[in-house]
């Protein structure tokens, strides 16, 4: 009750501020205090939030473009890093759809920069004072935006084509100087500088990444993130389909967390039809999707080994990844995509041996992570390649919305599973692992050490799965009521949200999903300048992206 | 000295291919047909070493990974590397508009050539050796480092970035440990009082350099492990084509036979490296023998020396791909310290102890004349 | 020649599907002719290029996942000796498209594929590359990578397991092995380049064009 009270006084408090700041502002305190302001204010009240020393809003958890047919706009949820379950919502919107514009929050957030540049190639929103307004996902070539509701695709408008197009590094923006909006462009790069393109086809990058790197010798001076070769629009697939049907794509994001990432979808559609989950399904889900957790931890530590260039690290992280895709394999027949959480519970019930393989597996698991400790972690090469290298301090984590194990290394403590509990993680005692040191080692290490939590989740859950259903009945055709909805997980990566707005149909209007990986590329540039070539290699891996869940 | 009876060695063949030739030719023909025959074999056991090499280097590495490796051709995948050679000798080599014509065909060329050089001038055996110099290991290292002047040109001449980055690396890292392997070898030279491989040898019948020089000739052996792997560009040495980094390296442009060329001399140089270690500091074909025991003198001798050559020589390579297989990449700057900041040092006072050591007649000849002495 | 004599290491013919169409293609080679000799010769080189399949993984997406692990420890794919993973295509033998190509990447598959010596093959590997998989009605996905470039061998499923990228690489090594290297004569490959449009002209594309002119 306490609690509840001193959550009600310090929101008063921020709806004062907010009130003083924007008189005209609509402040709703529904589930999460929202706010709508006009354009010019948004930017003062956005200021303030983050500068409330009481609370201060200083994480940007998703910016969220919007096309309400009339207007378009933004939607910017957030929080306050020490406390996650503090959110506010504000809402913007313009009316002009041939020339919208929108103050940009990048000197606040550096997680806002790609995240407007995104909004710019799908919305055409531009955002001023953003540095550089170029589009993310798509070519500068491609004509419209594909996420407006009055978008129509036309192949003759925007062809495939075998021809690439050249890489312009020119960069327009627009500023505000003396109340007057300069159009202007700036090189991204020196002239003289020697660019290597590090993708989209390179064995490192993770998938199909593209940082164009300016080098000094070995010397990384600047990069610039190119993304989209992935970019299938699944936002916009997901509004012309039923909420079910949704489902799948959602484990097209991040493929290695795809139990988890489909766990955030059901939950935001359950949260928003009011279903109730049995108990027995979410004693499944929980214990899935620590497996699905450990299994992608094993890979992104298989893969930083590799990008350090301990081939056999990577084989053996592999090897022991592949008893959990057994146990998923023998659950519902898929390895890496299962397809087990549906709306109300899951798709199948775990076979009679589950509960057996499981716990064979745990002090399997222990003892590999020995093995991986003797066999790597203290390696004096291994050492030499990440201690002190990428360092990331907490502001900047903070800042750029760097999440996961890789927030965690730089001494934020941003477990949701922890701050916003879902599914049993109240119920279940487990460790959040926290460094301080910010670098790559940090972020190594974090993934073990979780990778061993995860293990004690599951032998807390194992024995004591009760019977029943598991699943809800749920009728074929599932509406939410109109409103805004957000859910979000812990995935192996970091943070993964989903936002549904809903007009009460059975298809949802607007869905955006919050990305941990895009955070964690955001922060490549700033925490690689000034690294040799090779620990941008290292500093991929340890900072761990999934690129098909940047590009959605 | 006794006379071991020697079963399986290839001396009376040798000779009686030179009684034949000698008989039947002038001797200008002989030593020309000779010089053939010679040149003929070299060339066979190049490939076929470095054919039975990849087989090795891919089995092995996947025993180390809990794989099973290459098993679908022959028993065991024994003729894998075949197909790949059949594969290589009929792919296209593919024209680059951009690149520096001459140089970039010219570069393979350069690699394989100072491998087979290098290669030619090895001991493989009793008499089984092509050219005996009085100079040569100054010889072999010379010999050896014109391979880099072939992955420069091949990084410079592909017109690509990456390849330009790999072979700035390589020729950085081969310069440096290029000094510490040769003064590793003059530590050993100066113990052996020779540059002759033959005489090298001979001083090693019944003490090996590695141990009659003992400490300081272990840390110039180490210091030769450690340079020599880094020499020919295998991991943790690999920068030069650094695959998570850089790609393939300073052959990312080449296509079929050329890589081929770049393939094959990689893990020819591997044997060479470990060749010559088990030749300077092993006794090389010298089969292991003890002073007055003549019963187990013989019996070592009825292994034949080329087996102990590759024998000894293998073991060193397992190591080496033990070394592969277990460690990751070392990064530039760390590379050169290790280079600069420690082995050199280390190997210039070694040089120097080496030196008092032989001359205040500290080594195990001298010590126990009895037990190790010629 | 006839199906039944297309060896592959412990997988009999008739354990394989599609017999029927390797068959045909076997039948319209046959038209061609050849000496003996060639013949055999052909064989071998047929014989070394099909068990020397080095692979690039073109991987895109949760494909390339499965991918990896069909090189590792649990599947293997040194057993059959395409564990060599080129990272330069240049030096690869088979570009294995494993994941959903988009308008932005379709240039890139096609300039890797340019960039890559003769023989080269191209396996579509995922419902994604075969024809857009679930991303079919989307803005931005290439349907089928067969758009782009030849492909020889498709491997369906989403991702396809392991096993199944084992049955389509054994697949292509059966196609390879009915080759003869003279008289060039490559097997039909899936190839329907129909809406290949230049990005500033506006004019459609030779699909033959070789565009790599670096």
């Amino acid at each position: 009750m306490n609690n509840r009270d001193a959550y009600d006084t310090a929101m008063n408090e921020i709806t004062q501020l907010i009130q003083q700041i924007a008189p005209d502002a609509q402040i709703e305190a529904k589930q999460r205090l929202t706010v709508t302001v006009r354009p010019d204010q948004l930017h003062p009240v956005i200021e303030a939030l983050y500068g409330n020393e009481t609370l201060c809003f200083d994480y940007l958890i998703s910016l969220v473009g919007m096309d309400w047919g009339d207007r378009l706009g933004a939607i910017y949820q957030l929080s306050s890093s020490v406390d996650l379950t503090r959110e506010v919502i504000v809402i913007t919107a313009t009316a002009d759809r041939d020339n919208p514009l929108l103050y940009s929050v990048t000197d606040l957030y550096g997680t806002a920069h790609l995240n407007e540049r995104e909004i710019y190639a799908l919305f055409g929103i531009r955002f001023i004072n953003n540095p550089d307004m170029r589009r993310f996902l798509l070519n500068d070539q491609w004509k419209g935006f594909p996420f407006r509701k009055d978008y129509v695709h036309d192949p003759k408008l925007n062809p495939e084509t075998v021809v690439s197009s050249e890489i312009i590094d020119v960069a327009p923006h627009i500023v505000e100087r003396d109340g007057e909006l300069i159009e202007e462009s700036v090189a991204v790069f020196g002239e003289e500088d020697y660019i290597v393109n590090i993708g989209p086809q390179h064995p490192s990058t993770h998938g199909v990444m593209h940082f164009r790197t300016s080098l000094d010798g070995e010397i990384v001076k600047k990069i610039d993130v190119h993304s989209g070769y992935i970019h299938r629009g699944i936002e916009k697939l997901c509004e012309s389909m039923t909420y079910p049907q949704m489902l799948h794509l959602t484990d097209r994001l991040d493929y290695l967390s795809a139990n988890i990432n489909r766990h955030a979808l059901c939950m935001c559609i359950e949260k928003a039809a009011e279903i109730e989950v049995p108990e027995r399904a979410q004693y499944i889900r929980t214990i899935m999707d620590e497996l699905q957790r450990i299994s992608s931890h094993l890979l992104a530590w298989a893969t930083h080994c590799n990008d350090l260039g301990a081939t056999t690290a990577f084989i053996y992280g592999m090897r022991e990844r592949e008893h959990v895709l057994d146990i998923f394999d023998k659950t519902c027949g898929g390895r890496l995509i299962i397809n087990q959480n549906v709306v109300g519970g899951v798709m199948f019930d775990i076979y009679p041996d589950f509960q057996k393989d499981v716990k064979a597996f745990i002090p399997y698991m222990r003892r590999r992570l020995k093995e991986y400790d003797d066999f790597f972690s203290h390696n004096a090469i291994a050492l030499g390649r990440m201690v002190h290298i990428g360092l990331l301090s907490r502001e900047d984590a903070i800042s750029y919305g760097v999440t996961g194990p890789a927030g965690r290394a730089s001494g934020w403590s941003c477990d949701v599973r922890r701050y916003k509990p879902y599914a049993l993680y109240d119920q279940v005692e487990f460790k959040e692992i926290v460094r301080t040191e910010g670098d790559s080692y940090a972020r190594y290490l974090n993934r073990l050490d979780e990778i061993e939590e995860s293990l004690h989740i599951i032998e807390q859950l194992i024995d004591n799965i009760p019977s029943g259903e598991v699943c809800a009945k749920v009728k074929p055709i599932i509406r939410i009521p109109a409103g805004q909805f957000f859910q979000s997980v812990e995935t192996g990566k970091g943070e993964f949200g989903v936002f549904i707005e809903s007009s009460g149909d059975k298809n949802p209007s607007r869905v955006k999903f919050r990305s941990p990986s895009l955070s964690a590329v955001s922060v490549i540039p700033l925490i690689s300048q000034g690294a040799f070539l090779s620990d941008l290699i290292g500093i991929t891996g340890s900072m761990d992206f999934v690129i098909p869940d940047i590009d959605r | 000295m006794l006379i071991y009876s020697q079963p399986l060695e290839l001396t009376k063949l040798l000779a009686a291919i030179d009684n034949f030739l000698q008989g039947n030719l002038t001797p200008g023909w002989t030593v020309l047909v000779k010089g053939i025959l010679v040149g003929i074999l070299i060339l066979a056991a190049y490939t076929l070493i470095a054919l039975s090499l990849i087989y090795i280097e891919r089995k092995v590495a996947a025993f180390f990974q809990a794989r099973l490796g290459p098993n679908r051709l022959g028993k065991y995948g024994v003729i894998q590397s075949l197909a790949d050679m059949i594969k290589i000798l009929i792919k296209e080599v593919i024209q680059i508009n951009k690149a520096d014509k001459l140089l970039f065909y010219a570069a393979p060329f350069f690699v394989i050539v100072a491998s087979v050089l290098a290669f030619g001038a090895l001991p493989f055996g009793m008499n089984l050796h092509a050219l005996d110099f009085n100079i040569g290991v100054f010889y072999l290292l010379a010999v050896s480092s014109l391979g880099i002047i072939g992955i420069l040109l091949a990084g410079w001449s592909s017109n690509n970035k990456y390849s330009m980055i790999g072979a700035m690396r390589s020729g950085a890292q081969f310069i440096s440990y290029e000094l510490s392997a040769g003064f590793s070898l003059m530590t050993i030279v100066v113990l052996s009082g020779s540059m002759q491989f033959s005489e090298i040898i001979e001083g090693q019948r019944y003490c090996w350099n590695l141990f009659n020089g003992h400490l300081p000739a272990m840390i110039a052996f180490l210091i030769y492990l450690i340079s020599g792997h880094a020499e020919t560009n295998r991991g943790p040495f690999d920068l030069p084509e650094a695959e998570s980094e850089l790609t393939a390296g300073y052959h990312t442009e080449y296509s079929g036979l050329q890589f081929g060329f770049f393939y094959l001399s990689e893990y020819l140089n591997m044997f060479i490296v470990a060749a010559v270690a088990a030749t300077v500091f092993l006794g090389g074909w010298m089969p292991v023998q003890i002073k007055g025991w003549e019963a187990f003198n013989q019996v070592m001798w009825y292994i034949p020396s080329w087996a102990w050559f590759f024998g000894k020589a293998g073991l060193l390579m397992f190591f080496s791909l033990w070394v592969r297989w277990s460690f990751p990449r070392l990064r530039i700057d760390l590379l050169l310290n290790l280079e600069w900041k420690y082995l050199l040092p280390i190997n210039l006072a070694n040089l120097l102890v080496m030196v008092v050591i032989v001359l205040s007649g500290f080594t195990l000849t001298d010590l126990f004349p009895a037990l190790f002495g010629k | 020649m006839e199906v039944n004599d297309i060896k592959i290491k412990a997988f009999p013919a008739e354990e394989f599907k599609d017999n029927d169409t390797l068959q045909l293609y076997i039948d319209e080679l046959k038209k061609a002719g050849g000496s003996v000799i060639v013949g055999k010769l052909d064989q071998l080189i047929d014989w070394g290029r099909s068990n020397s399949l080095w692979p690039i993984a073109f991987a895109t997406s949760c494909c390339g996942i499965e991918f990896m692990a069909a090189a590792s420890a649990h599947y293997d794919l040194s057993r059959f000796g395409m564990e060599v993973t080129r990272n330069s295509p240049r030096q690869a033998d088979v570009m294995v498209v494993a994941g959903t190509i988009v308008n932005k990447m379709a240039p890139l598959l096609r300039r890797v594929y340019d960039q890559m010596a003769e023989p080269k093959y191209v396996v579509a590997m995922g419902a994604c590359s075969i024809s857009g998989g679930p991303f079919l009605n989307s803005y931005n996905v290439i349907q089928g990578v067969d758009r782009i470039v030849p492909v020889d061998v498709y491997i369906p499923g989403c991702p396809p397991r392991p096993e199944s990228l084992f049955y389509g690489l054994l697949q292509l090594q059966r196609k390879v092995k009915i080759e003869r290297f003279f008289g060039n004569k490559r097997i039909k490959r899936n190839y329907r380049p129909e809406t290949l449009v230049h990005p500033e002209t506006g004019e459609t594309i030779d699909p033959q064009i070789d565009f790599d002119n670096e």
